[in-house]
C-alpha cells in the first residue's frame, strides 16, 4: 500500500525553482533513500514534504495514505505520523526534553481522540532512549540546548521511536557523526523499521549511512529532478563513481 | 510577511478579561489637584496632623519639579489637574469591622477577579489578602492569625491610626518625598495601601498578597506600600493589578517601600495585569511607579521578582539600596509588552556596604507594535569593597515590527569588586516554531512553550501558585501577540 504518492512535484524558493517535477511513490514496509550532490534538492524535499513555510510549490500533488498532505498544516502532518528527523535540530533554551517530548506526544493523542498519556505509560516510552544509548540526564536538559553534533541527531531519532510515526523521513541524520554514533543512530532507525506499517525516505550525501540502514531503493536526485533510481547496489556505483558520474550520463537507467 | 509571523502576531491579540467593572456608588473627589484637595483627603481618612504636613511638603516640592523626559517612552502630555485624586466605595455608616460587613458587591468584585477575601475561602491559610479598591483597602483577611505573632498587616490607613510610631518612623526613609516626580505626587495625594510589619525573629507563616483593582474612570490610583522586617523577620509578599477597560488613559502612580534590618529577607513579588489599552493603542494605564528597598542592616536581602504583562506605559526600576555589609540584593523580571504597549523598566542596585552582592536576571519580550527598554543600574560605593554584581538581560522579539532596547549603566568605584554583565537578544525563531509543529504542537502552545522557556529562571522565583499565575498570564498576554 502507497503511504506517500509524489507526483510531478515543483518547488520554489524566494522565486527559484529547486525541484523540478519529483516523481515518487514509497510503499508500507520500503526504505528509500534520495542521494545526490550538493544543492541538488534533496533538503528541500524532506522540508516540503513536513511542510516548511518558505517553500512555494508551484506545480503537482502529494497524497499521503491518499490525503491530499499540501493541504495539511505542519502540525497536522506530524499528527497524521509524518516525521522529519532535522539536519539541524534547533535549540529551545528553558524547555525540557521531557516536558517536550509529553506535549508532542499529548498533541498527536489528542488529534486522534484519545486522552493524554498517563505518566506511568509515558515513563516507559522514554526508556526508548536506551536503544539510542541516552541516559536520563537528557530529558532534564532544555532542548539540544549545549548538546554535540551527534547528541542531537540521537535525540531526533529517540523522539522518532516515541513518537512513532508512520513515515520517517531522515534528512542528512549522518552529517556530522563518527562512525560510533552513525551505527547507533542507524540501530535506532532499523528498530523503527522492523514494523512492515511503517516507511521510511533516507535523504544522505554519503553512501556511509547506507551501509547500516540498507535501502531497498536509491534515488538520485540532480537538479531539482530524479535522474536515476535503483537498488541498494546503486549507492555503491556512486560511491566509487562519484556524481559526475550521472551528471554525465544522465537517466541512463531506471529502476 | 510569513504565515507564521500572521499567526503569532493573531495570537497576542488576545482579550484583556479582567475589563469590566463594578457598578459601585462611590465617594469621589471632584478633579483637580491643590491644597484643598489634599487637605480633603487627609480630612477624610482622620490624619494626624504630622501626615498633613508631610502630604503638603511633598506637593509643594512636586509644584517646583518637572516632569520627566529622559525614558524611552511616549505618551500626550498628562494633565494634572483631570485627575481625580481620591474615590472610595461608598460607606452606609461605619468602616466595615470585619470582611462580612463588606458590601457584597465588592466581594463579588474580588470573587470574580479569583481573589476571594472570605477567609475561610481561602486555601487553608495559604495567602492572606489586603485588597484596595479605587483608593481604598476594602478588606485584609487572616488579620488576626498574623496578630497572634505580632504582625502588622493591614491598610495603610489603619497604620496610620493604629501604628503611628512605625508609620512615622518608616514612611519616607526609603523613597523621600523629594524622590522624583511621580514619588512625590503620590507623598502628596496617597490614598491607601498595604502596610506590614514582621517583627524580630519572626518568619511570616503565610504569603503576604495586596490586589490592587481600579474601577472608577477618571481616577489615579496612588497607592503606599510600607514593608518592614524587622531584624531576623522574614516575609514573602506578593502583589497585583487589574482594571477595567477604559479608552482613555488613567494613572496608576504608587510607591512602594521595603526596610530590612540586619539579617531580615523580604521577597517582594508583582504579577502586574492593569489594562494595557486596546489593539490600536487606545487606553490602558499608565503605570509610573517607584519601587525601592532598603538593606538597612547587615546580611539582610531583599528580592523582587516582577512579571509585567499589562499597562499602557510602564515605568517603574524595583532597586535596592544595599547599605548593611554583606546585604544581598535581587532583582528577576519579565516584562511582556504586545500591541502599543510600552515598557521601561530595569533595576537600580546601589552597593554601599562591604561585600554586598546583587544579581539582575531581566527577560523582555516585545510582540506587536510595541517597545520594550531595559534600563538598570549597577553602582559599587567607594567603601562597597569585596562587592559583585552579576547581570543577565535577555530580549526577545515576536514579529518584526517591535523593538527592543537595553541600556545597563554600570559604575565601579572600588578596584575589589566585579561586575559581570550578558546580554542576548532573540528573535523568536521560525525555525524553533517549526520544529515544536513538525512534532505535532500547534503554533500558539509552540509559542507558549518557547516564550515560558526563556522566562523560565524568572518564573522559578515565583512562589509556586504564582509561578502558575504568571505563566497562565503570559498565555493570554501572547494571544494574538505572537510575533
Amino acid at each position: 500500500m502507497a503511504i506517500i504518492e509524489i507526483k510531478n512535484l515543483h518547488a520554489n524558493v524566494e522565486g527559484n525553482e529547486i525541484l523540478k517535477g519529483i516523481d515518487l511513490t514509497v510503499n508500507a514496509g520500503e526504505t528509500h533513500a534520495i542521494m545526490g550532490p550538493n544543492g541538488s534538492g534533496k533538503s528541500t524535499l524532506a522540508s516540503v514534504l513536513a511542510g516548511r513555510e518558505e517553500y512555494e510549490i508551484t506545480e503537482g500533488q502529494i497524497l499521503y495514505n491518499g490525503k491530499d498532505l499540501l493541504e495539511m498544516d505542519p502540525d497536522v502532518r506530524a499528527c497524521e505520523g509524518i516525521f522529519l528527523a532535522f539536519q539541524y535540530p534547533v535549540e529551545i533554551p528553558g524547555v525540557n526534553n521531557s516536558y517536550f517530548l509529553r506535549t508532542a506526544v499529548n498533541a498527536i493523542r489528542k488529534h486522534h481522540g484519545e486522552d493524554e498519556i498517563d505518566p506511568g505509560e509515558f515513563l516507559s516510552l522514554r526508556e526508548k532512549m536506551k536503544l539510542v544509548h541516552m541516559d536520563d540526564r537528557f530529558l532534564s536538559r532544555s532542548i539540544n540546548e549545549g548538546f554535540s553534533g551527534g547528541e542531537k541527531k540521537r535525540n531526533e531519532i529517540f523522539q522518532m521511536l516515541v513518537l512513532d510515526p508512520t513515515l520517517a523521513v531522515l534528512d542528512e541524520t549522518d552529517s556530522g557523526l563518527d562512525i560510533d554514533a552513525l551505527k547507533i543512530v542507524a540501530e535506532g532507525v532499523n528498530e523503527f523499521r522492523r514494523d512492515p506499517s511503517k516507511a521510511a525516505i533516507v535523504v544522505t550525501h554519503y553512501q556511509r549511512l547506507l551501509n547500516y540502514i540498507v535501502p531497498d531503493f536509491v534515488h538520485v536526485l540532480v537538479d531539482g529532478k530524479i535522474v536515476q533510481s535503483g537498488g541498494k547496489e546503486l549507492a555503491l556505483e556512486l560511491e566509487s563513481k562519484g556524481y559526475g558520474w550521472i551528471e554525465r550520463e544522465p537517466a541512463s537507467v531506471s529502476a | 510577511m510569513t504565515t507564521d509571523t500572521m499567526m503569532l502576531e493573531d495570537l497576542a491579540r488576545k482579550e484583556y478579561k479582567y475589563g469590566w467593572s463594578t457598578e459601585i456608588e462611590s465617594d469621589t473627589v471632584p478633579p483637580g489637584l491643590n491644597e484643598e484637595v489634599i487637605r480633603l483627603i487627609s480630612d477624610k481618612k482622620e490624619e494626624p496632623r504630622w501626615l498633613l504636613e508631610w502630604r503638603l511638603k511633598a506637593y509643594r516640592h512636586w509644584l517646583t519639579m518637572e516632569e520627566p523626559k529622559w525614558q524611552n517612552v511616549h505618551y500626550p502630555p498628562i494633565d494634572f489637574q483631570a485627575v481625580s485624586y481620591y474615590s472610595a466605595p461608598k460607606q452606609k455608616g461605619e468602616r466595615p469591622k470585619s470582611m462580612d460587613e463588606v458590601d457584597p458587591k465588592l466581594l463579588e468584585t474580588y470573587e470574580k477577579l479569583g481573589i476571594p477575601l472570605k477567609e475561610r475561602e481561602v486555601l487553608a491559610g495559604v495567602v492572606a489578602v489586603d485588597a484596595v479598591f479605587d483608593s481604598v483597602s476594602v478588606g485584609t483577611t487572616f488579620k488576626e492569625t498574623l496578630a497572634e505573632k505580632g504582625i502588622v498587616f493591614c491598610s495603610f490607613s489603619e497604620a496610620v491610626k493604629e501604628h503611628p510610631d512605625l508609620v512615622k518612623k518608616y514612611l519616607g526613609s526609603v523613597v523621600p518625598y523629594t524622590d522624583n516626580f511621580y514619588a512625590t505626587l503620590n507623598s502628596a495625594v496617597f490614598s491607601d495601601g498595604s502596610f506590614c510589619y514582621i517583627p524580630k525573629g519572626v518568619k511570616c507563616p503565610m504569603e503576604l498578597s495586596t490586589y490592587f483593582r481600579i474601577n472608577e474612570a477618571s481616577t489615579g490610583q496612588f497607592e503606599r506600600t510600607l514593608l518592614v522586617a524587622d531584624e531576623g523577620a522574614s516575609v514573602s509578599y506578593l502583589e497585583g493589578c487589574t482594571a477595567p477597560m477604559r479608552d482613555t488613559n488613567q494613572l496608576h502612580a504608587a510607591v512602594v517601600e521595603i526596610v530590612a534590618l540586619d539579617n531580615a529577607q523580604v521577597k517582594y513579588s508583582t504579577v502586574q495585569n492593569w489594562f494595557p489599552g486596546d489593539e490600536e493603542g487606545k487606553g490602558g494605564i499608565y503605570n509610573f511607579v517607584t519601587k525601592r528597598g532598603k538593606c538597612a542592616g547587615k546580611n539582610s536581602k531583599i528580592s523582587w521578582t516582577q512579571v509585567e504583562t499589562g499597562s499602557a506605559i510602564t515605568w517603574k526600576y524595583p532597586s535596592c539600596i544595599l547599605l548593611g555589609d554583606n546585604s544581598v540584593g535581587e532583582f528577576y523580571s519579565v516584562a511582556m509588552t504586545n500591541n502599543y504597549q510600552q515598557a521601561d523598566t530595569g533595576t537600580k542596585m546601589i552597593h554601599i556596604g562591604k561585600n554586598t552582592k546583587s544579581t539582575i536576571v531581566s527577560k523582555g519580550i516585545s510582540a506587536g507594535k510595541s517597545q520594550n527598554t531595559y534600563r538598570g543600574l549597577v553602582k559599587i560605593g567607594k567603601n562597597a569593597t569585596g562587592s559583585r554584581n552579576y547581570s543577565q538581560c535577555d530580549s526577545m522579539l515576536i514579529g518584526d515590527k517591535c523593538g527592543a532596547h537595553t541600556f545597563p549603566y554600570l559604575e565601579v568605584n572600588n578596584t575589589t569588586s566585579q561586575v559581570e554583565h550578558e546580554a542576548s537578544t532573540s528573535k523568536i525563531g521560525e525555525d524553533q516554531i517549526f520544529y515544536c509543529n513538525q512534532r505535532g504542537i500547534e503554533t500558539e502552545d509552540a509559542v507558549s512553550m518557547i516564550v515560558n522557556g526563556f522566562c523560565k529562571e524568572v518564573f522559578r522565583e515565583l512562589p509556586m501558585e504564582f509561578a502558575v499565575e504568571a505563566q497562565k498570564l503570559l498565555d493570554v498576554s501572547l494571544e494574538g501577540s505572537v510575533g
